[in-house]
């Protein structure tokens, strides 16, 4: 990592303690939403939103996959820049 | 009764004749008495004109043309307001017929007056690509303006065997039974950048100036949603269509290192959402297109802002290149997070009061499989729009660049945007209000907020694994193969192998009527040439000899007869 410039300040998400407060906060408000799926009545359209925790997994499952497969797909489709430049001069 | 389209179409004309700042003044002033105008419309038809033995409805005003006005009138200021530092008025005399094409036909009662608007909101709209000035924008505009403008020659076909199969232009419900539907129904589809239509939008709007992308995101799309809710209400391909337009694009979002072509990628899965709408075609599901639209023009147009400022500032809005900007852009940091908290439908935010109409219209129907992929994509803009880009921007490695905060007209758009976008999460009822039918919607029920609150923060934990394990693929600068390769690699390398092959049949053919050519003259050559038989010269003798010869044996043949 490139130090930044010193322009005199230093900003609180610089420090790296912060930005694991941060993480640890998403993680606990994580664990909050999850386990509340005990306490409140449903109105599912479908069976599967009455599973525990569905829309929770959801979320996390379909992203990882989503960002998987994504990273798959760079290796056929990824090109250069300036890949359709390329071709200018010879027409 | 003037025409609120009209209004802005002619009042453009004196822009460019306008000093500074009395063209300023009038440019923020004309969407207003625009708007002022449009809301003292009653439902009804107006602007009748007949033309040889067909009369235009101009002004066609009923629920679903209303919402989808008032909309185009307020991104119209938006978009106007945006801009106004960028003192240019060929962007602002075309951005301001363009905002009028698009709400004249949304007005438009009829085929004719709505191919008129259809095409000049191609033309009006090339130019906000063109004003970039670069070579890569040019060749972007044109490739851009092909396609549009060949929608609307589609759309000419299908109303002219509209008007032979039924002898009415009146634009209503047209349905996929006959040919004349089918070819209006593409026409559309090309607008709305249907799969494999679609790669004209990332191809383009990302090129265009940094005010003219704002403005391109709002119309232009948004009109064929509304076109396709008039025309094909309840058509079941549609389902399918728009549930595939929500998810493809999610995965090219998130490899796509230009952070405004990522903001293309999402509008296409936004498109996707509105289009589903129209597909399930109740009335909850059509009130959730209209909603949707009304919100997605807002907060999409607020993530362009803030990706424009930061293209304004920094001269770049590339993933790889940003980071950090939050120091120094803190106010346009402040209101990119209140788009991307919008667009990823966040309690309290407009996306969540609009999206969810659609899921649940899906659901009352029975759809679960596309109720899955919209939850998908629901999750996946989140994951792109919704974190990628301001953590991508202004947050993540610090790229040691130091940029001014945006100017005061752009943060003073964006600020009374973000304004609206919260306003509509939090007070929804003013929004529903205004669409097409009766609303008997609650989108704030416990269930519903946890839900989405588990959907999205799972999203967001999802993204913090990824990217704390290094499995979050990094911004490169790269292009990715999508639809255009078609036209931009594959037909041109098809083309130049037929011009090949053809030179070869060509360069062959020749070879052989030369030989044919060679071989005669050779011919002539060994009989006529300098030592041929026919060409040698003869002593006088010899030819008094054989005369006298051919003469004797006349004389014999003639005694002997």
């Amino acid at each position: 990592m490139t130090t930044p410039p010193d322009d005199g300040k230093t900003y609180w998400l610089d420090d790296m303690r912060n930005v694991r407060k941060i993480v640890w906060a998403l993680v606990i408000v994580c664990a909050g939403l999850f386990v509340a799926d005990a306490f409140y009545h449903k109105h599912p359209y479908f069976s599967a939103e009455s599973w525990f925790g569905f829309y929770a997994l959801y979320g996390f499952f379909m992203c990882v996959g989503l960002v998987l497969a994504a990273k798959v797909m760079r290796f056929f489709l990824m090109r250069d820049e300036d890949y359709y430049d390329k071709d200018r001069g010879n027409d | 009764m003037i025409n609120p389209a009209l209004l802005l179409i002619f009042g453009a004309l004196p822009i460019a004749f306008l000093q500074r700042p009395l063209r300023q003044i009038y440019l923020l002033a004309l969407p207003i008495v625009a708007f002022a105008l449009a809301l003292g419309i009653e439902d009804g038809s107006y602007g009748h004109i007949k033309v040889f033995d067909y009369t235009l409805e101009t002004l066609r005003m009923d629920g679903l043309s209303r919402v989808f006005m008032i909309i185009f009138l307020i991104a119209t200021f938006l978009g106007t307001l945006y801009a106004l530092n960028d003192d240019d008025p060929v962007q602002q005399t075309s951005g301001m017929i363009y905002a009028g094409a698009a709400v004249g036909a949304v007005l438009a009662g009829d085929l004719i007056s709505l191919f008129v608007y259809w095409e000049l909101t191609a033309i009006a709209s090339v130019f906000l690509i063109l004003a970039a000035g670069t070579e890569k924008a040019r060749r972007a505009a044109m490739r851009y303006l092909i396609i549009q403008v060949g929608s609307g020659v589609l759309l000419l076909a299908g109303a002219l065997m509209h008007v032979a199969d039924t002898g009415s232009i009146a634009f209503v419900h047209f349905g996929l039974e006959t040919t004349a539907g089918k070819l209006i129904f593409l026409a559309f589809g090309v607008k709305c950048a249907f799969p494999l239509l679609h790669n004209w939008l990332q191809d383009a709007y990302p090129e265009a100036t940094v005010g003219g992308t704002v403005m391109l995101s709002a119309f232009t799309t948004k009109l064929a949603v509304y076109s396709l809710a008039r025309g094909y209400a309840g058509t079941e391909i549609l389902i399918v269509i728009g549930a595939t337009m929500t998810m493809f694009p999610i995965f090219y979002a998130v490899i796509e290192n230009d952070l405004r072509r990522v903001l293309a990628y999402s509008l296409n899965n936004q498109l996707g959402f509105m289009v589903v709408g129209v597909g399930v075609g109740t009335e909850l599901a059509l009130n959730g297109t209209a909603a949707h639209a009304f919100t997605h023009i807002l907060y999409k147009a607020l993530l362009f802002m803030s990706m424009g400022a930061v293209l304004l500032r920094t001269g770049t809005c590339k993933g790889s290149e940003l980071g950090g900007l939050y120091k120094t852009m803190p106010w346009t940091t402040g209101f990119c997070i209140v788009g991307a908290a919008s667009i990823s439908a966040f309690p309290l935010f407009s996306g969540f009061v609009s999206k969810s109409m659609i899921l649940s219209a899906l659901g009352y129907e029975g759809h679960w499989f596309a109720w899955g992929v919209l939850l998908f994509a629901s999750a996946g803009v989140f994951h792109h729009s919704g974190i990628k880009i301001p953590f991508f921007a202004f947050f993540a490695h610090d790229s040691g660049m130091r940029p001014k905060e945006a100017p005061f007209n752009m943060l003073l758009a964006m600020g009374v945007t973000a304004f609206l976008c919260i306003a509509i999460g939090v007070y929804p009822t003013a929004l529903y209000d205004i669409l097409p039918h009766d609303v008997d919607y609650h989108p704030y029920s416990t269930a519903h907020v946890i839900n989405q609150l588990q959907l999205l923060l799972f999203s967001a934990l999802a993204f913090t694994f990824l990217m704390m394990t290094k499995l979050y693929p990094p911004e490169l600068k790269s292009t990715n193969l999508d639809t255009d390769y078609v036209y931009r690699r594959l037909l041109l390398r098809l083309i130049a192998w037929l011009r090949d092959a053809l030179a070869q049949v060509d360069r062959q053919g020749r070879q052989f009527l030369l030989g044919i050519v060679s071989a005669i003259m050779d011919w002539i050559q060994k009989h006529h040439g300098i030592n041929g038989m026919m060409s040698q010269t003869y002593s006088a003798g010899t030819m008094v000899f054989w005369t006298l010869a051919m003469f004797l044996v006349f004389l014999v043949m003639y005694l002997a007869a």
